[in-house]
């Protein structure tokens, strides 16, 4: 009885050792830290962070205003940012709602495990050096949809007309055309697929536009960690406008072949109204810029050390 | 819906106090263990360009060699919030770096902090 006191004790400590490591192994190589330590590093000094515009031009960060007007009817139009500050809506570790932590697991297929791990990323349980990643975005091809709204969410301008609501996006300065005129989808047999998809919209109720997108061009991530889909992925919007202020996004992706069940990579995620004389800064990936950084940077920091004379 | 409202209210205000500016396209794997360096150095060329900035500066190795680093820094939408911009640095000015660098030993880092002639200090990493 004592014996096996003593062996079911150390079959526990042991399991307290290895279990971290399987963890570790199950998740990848251990991330370096982001930003890196800096113990030694002087108190930061916000005050004299600004809020520029492109025109560089300050507009204080305010706060949503709580006595805000009530929200338009079937009206989105306007200058909005990620409402918990202009960087909240990065989410450098992949969608906001599940970052690649090895804390937040994706309910993926084995379609979808597999084609995760050959997605070698900047960031997340799949990270590696830059020069050696192969990320679509390091090679400036077009960000896409959803990744848009999942790597950089920052500044977006939204304009109506009867037919369309068109979303101008400060990162990779690029748009896309919500069709609200009751247009199906085009013929699948025949469409082909496209960076940012297709995609219509419905006015839920007076203030919450529904969109479904498809036909997404299968080479694009769908976030900053790798995350796959399919050609058959459909992603949901709702852009709820809380008031004139505000306004929640949530972004639902539905991807069957590579996803057990439906997963909100956003969900209520909040965006504000600027002055409508915010002018969005440019943000673009430059291929020859690309090439210089890869050159002076990206390379060195993996090439094999010199032989020693 | 007036308390939902003061509550994201205060929780913008929490954010802003404790979030730390991070924006980068690609983390710190080209870096290995991480290793910091402080060095003190003649800046030779600020170049302002996504996807991060890059800052190169010559110093002195214990031989007396002049080695030039390349030290990357924030995307330029980043650090325009903070104060830095395209002619922040020009060369021949004097700075202290602090980065961290890759174990290959190659003279390249990501920047950390850096001083400035005047003794200002800025950082932020991202």
């Amino acid at each position: 009885m004592a014996n096996r006191f003593v062996a079911a004790t150390m079959v526990l400590i042991a399991s307290m050792f290895s279990l971290p490591a399987l963890a570790q192994n199950a998740q990848g190589p251990p991330r370096i830290p982001f930003p890196a330590p800096d113990p030694d590093a002087p108190p930061v000094d916000r005050s004299e962070e600004k809020h520029l515009d492109g025109w560089y031009k300050d507009s204080p960060i305010m706060p949503a205003d709580p006595k805000a007007a009530p929200a338009p009817r079937h009206d989105l139009s306007g200058i909005w940012e990620p409402a918990a500050g202009w960087l909240a809506g990065v989410q450098f570790m992949g969608a906001q709602e599940y970052p690649s932590d090895g804390k937040h697991f994706l309910p993926f297929t084995p379609a979808g495990e597999e084609a995760f791990k050959t997605h070698k990323a900047g960031f997340g349980t799949n990270e590696v050096p830059i020069a050696l990643n192969n990320d679509p975005f390091d090679k400036c091809d077009p960000i896409g949809f959803p990744r848009i709204e999942l790597f950089n969410l920052r500044a977006i301008q939204i304009l109506q007309t009867p037919k369309q609501v068109t979303i101008l996006y400060q990162n990779d300065r690029t748009f896309r055309s919500i069709w609200t005129d009751g247009r199906a989808f085009p013929n699948p047999d025949i469409e082909e697929p496209r960076w940012y998809g297709y995609s219509i919209g419905r006015w839920e109720d007076n203030n919450t536009l529904v969109v479904e997108t498809t036909g997404i061009d299968e080479r694009t991530w769908i976030d900053n960690a790798g995350r796959p889909h399919s050609g058959d992925m459909q992603v949901e919007e709702r852009f709820h406008r809380v008031n004139r202020d505000l306004m929640e996004l949530t972004l639902t992706i539905i991807d069957p072949k590579m996803y057990a069940k439906p997963w909100n990579a956003l969900e209520k995620f909040p965006m504000r109204l600027q002055s409508d004389a915010f002018d969005i800064r440019e943000m673009l990936c430059s291929p020859s810029e690309q090439a210089t950084f890869d050159k002076a940077v990206s390379q060195p920091a993996v090439a094999e050390p010199p032989r020693k004379k | 819906m007036k308390t939902g409202l003061g509550l994201s209210f205060l929780f913008t205000i929490a954010f802003l106090a404790v979030s730390v500016p991070l924006s980068a396209h690609h983390g710190n794997a080209s870096y290995g263990h991480a290793k910091q360096l402080t060095l003190k150095g003649t800046v030779t060329e600020w170049t302002w360009l996504n996807p991060h900035t890059f800052l190169k500066v010559d110093v002195k190795d214990e031989e007396g060699n002049v080695v030039n680093w390349v030290i990357e820094w924030s995307a330029p939408s980043n650090l325009i919030n903070r104060g830095v911009n395209r002619k922040t640095f020009k060369p021949g000015d004097e700075v202290t770096v602090v980065m961290i660098t890759p174990d290959n030993g190659a003279p390249v880092g990501r920047l950390q902090r850096v001083m400035l002639a005047n003794g200002k200090w800025l950082q932020g990493s991202g």
